[in-house]
């Protein structure tokens, strides 16, 4: 079976049209990439998607109620929403440093992107 | 005077404690100057530290950081500079009396001040435009916000403010509101655009992709209906000149409805002194050092225009540092001639809009419309810049080199086809 992605490469701001055919799991042909770097990234963006993910956790005690999170590494997409599940149920207690590792999911490090 | 008034003496005061005014507040500072800061809310960041989402400071700290992250750092710089700041500080008005007398007059929760100056830097920022002002009728019901409003209500109060969502505007704050909603389990019903195009960058227009949210281009919201809260929406199609067509109307069922129909620069308190605003950008007409038509009066970040990156309302910020600095010292900023820069084909606005040929300045414009393959040129010169991509969406800035423009009169700017 064949499925042939297409995307808008984020790479740099030329923006090219880049379209990845993939054939039983595997890629079969890459157009419209103009460096080796998008063509790299549109490789990835249609086998393993991966974003940086960032939410807020409720904090106890800080000057505002939450406190800004990321994930140090980017996550798999399909993995998103368990992430998610397991965010909102954390709950941190001021102090909290900018920087500061809160959590850890999977391997994961969930860090602190403001303080409390 | 202000009898009974406590009065303050500074060299600047900085209006605004978001990015731009942070960035002036520490430049001034580091050129010696005796500042103050003044913010209304009750922390420094301005809009930064409700932005949670990765990409700023590629070029202004050459790392990529989340928004509360950039404030930090900026903050932090501030407080080892010793710069005195005060927030939950309301700015009351601004009065001009001469050019090195200029009075702030403030309110704090210690009580009100008038802060003397001899220059003023003005970084409000911006305002986002509101669901009256795009012509969006019905009910008057709750669960109608701006995309700011809901990004405080969720990033900083940690408050879900809807389920059901619809977002006018495809521009990056309305793609990235979209991302936080469906990120934390709310279904984005539509997001609906007025132009034939995206308004956001590729990369966040990706988003619509990785959460399967539709996006109705050529669409426009035009009427919210609920008994209380928003129960549904109704949308449009539009042609090619914005006009609504007929017998197209569909309604979106949504507790929710997000406005992201761009921003305004706030402008209020510099009008009343007289300062003279560009209606292209809505912000005020400034020269190389981001001085208003009132001398003096420098501004910097959104309330200039509205930029696309924190890293040039930063650098923005240390310009009209800069600008204040040598206003001071020479009581006033001189120039033997101003070079008028207007606008030609394609560009819909820029600033500065006066250069002294005595420096090196960047130009910051947008587009009217995306065109591939440009050129940006200014005639008067002969400089031309490739651009493979224009859009509106993404702010151009370009660099020109005192000695290029020295002899000019005039600099059109225009982007053209190759």
């Amino acid at each position: 079976m064949t499925k042939t992605y297409r995307f808008t490469c984020i790479v740099c701001p030329l923006g090219c049209s880049i379209e990845v055919r993939i054939e039983d799991g595997k890629v079969v042909g890459v157009t419209g990439h103009t460096c080796p770097r998008g063509k790299e990234w549109a490789v990835e963006e249609a086998t393993n998607p991966k974003r940086v993910i960032m939410s807020v956790v409720p904090v106890e005690g800080g000057a505002l109620p939450t406190v800004s999170v990321k994930t140090a590494d980017p996550v798999p997409k399909e993995l998103i929403p368990e992430l998610m599940k397991f965010l909102m149920e954390l709950k941190l207690e001021a102090p909290v440093e900018i920087g500061e590792v809160v959590a850890e999911w999977n391997g994961i490090k969930i860090v602190a992107t403001r303080g409390a | 005077m202000f009898p009974g008034i406590p009065m303050l003496n500074y060299d600047v005061v900085v209006i605004g404690g978001g990015p731009a005014g942070m960035a002036a507040a520490v430049r001034a500072k580091e050129l010696g100057l005796n500042v103050l800061l003044l913010d209304e809310n009750d922390y420094l960041g301005g809009i930064l530290p409700q932005c949670i989402h990765p990409g700023f400071g590629l070029h202004y700290f050459r790392e990529e950081l989340t928004g509360p992250e950039f404030a930090a750092r900026l903050a932090k710089r501030l407080v080892e500079l010793g710069v005195e700041y005060r927030t939950a500080a309301r700015v009351m008005e601004i009065r001009n009396y001469s050019d090195l007398e200029k009075v702030v007059i403030f309110t704090s929760p210690s009580g009100a001040y008038q802060a003397w100056a001899k220059a003023i830097i003005y970084a409000a920022g911006a305002r986002e435009r509101h669901a009256f002002e795009i012509g969006i009728v019905g009910d008057r019901v709750a669960g109608v916000y701006t995309a700011g409003e809901a990004q405080t209500l969720m990033d900083i109060y940690g408050v879900m403010p809807g389920r059901e969502v619809v977002i006018v505007g495809s521009g990056d704050v309305g793609l990235i509101m979209a991302r936080r909603f469906a990120l934390e389990g709310a279904k984005v019903k539509a997001v609906v655009e007025l132009m034939p195009y995206p308004g956001g960058l590729a990369r966040n227009v990706m988003i619509l992709r990785d959460f399967d949210i539709p996006l109705y281009l050529s669409h426009k919201v035009v009427e919210v209906r609920g008994r209380g809260r928003v129960e549904k929406v109704k949308v449009v199609k539009v042609d090619e000149n914005l006009n609504e067509i007929p017998g197209s109307e569909f309604w979106i069922e949504a507790d929710t409805l997000i406005i992201s129909a761009g921003l305004v620069p706030s402008v209020k308190k510099l009008t009343a002194i007289g300062v003279e605003i560009d209606p292209s950008t809505g912000g005020p007409v400034v020269n190389d050092r981001l001085e208003t038509s009132v001398p003096g009066v420098f501004v910097a970040g959104n309330a200039l225009l509205i930029n696309d990156l924190v890293d040039y309302v930063a650098e923005q910020g240390e310009l009209a540092a800069e600008g204040a600095k040598e206003f001071i010292e020479n009581g006033g900023i001189g120039s033997r001639k101003w070079i008028r820069v207007e606008k030609g084909e394609n560009v819909r606005l820029l600033a500065p809009h006066r250069l002294s040929g005595e420096r090196d300045v960047y130009l910051y414009l947008r587009v009217a419309r995306p065109m591939e393959d440009v050129e940006l040129r200014i005639p008067e010169v002969g400089k031309r810049v490739k651009l493979s991509l224009a859009t509106p969406a993404e702010m151009l800035r370009v660099k020109l080199k005192a000695e290029e423009i020295r002899n000019s009169e005039k600099l059109t700017v225009e982007v053209v086809r190759e």
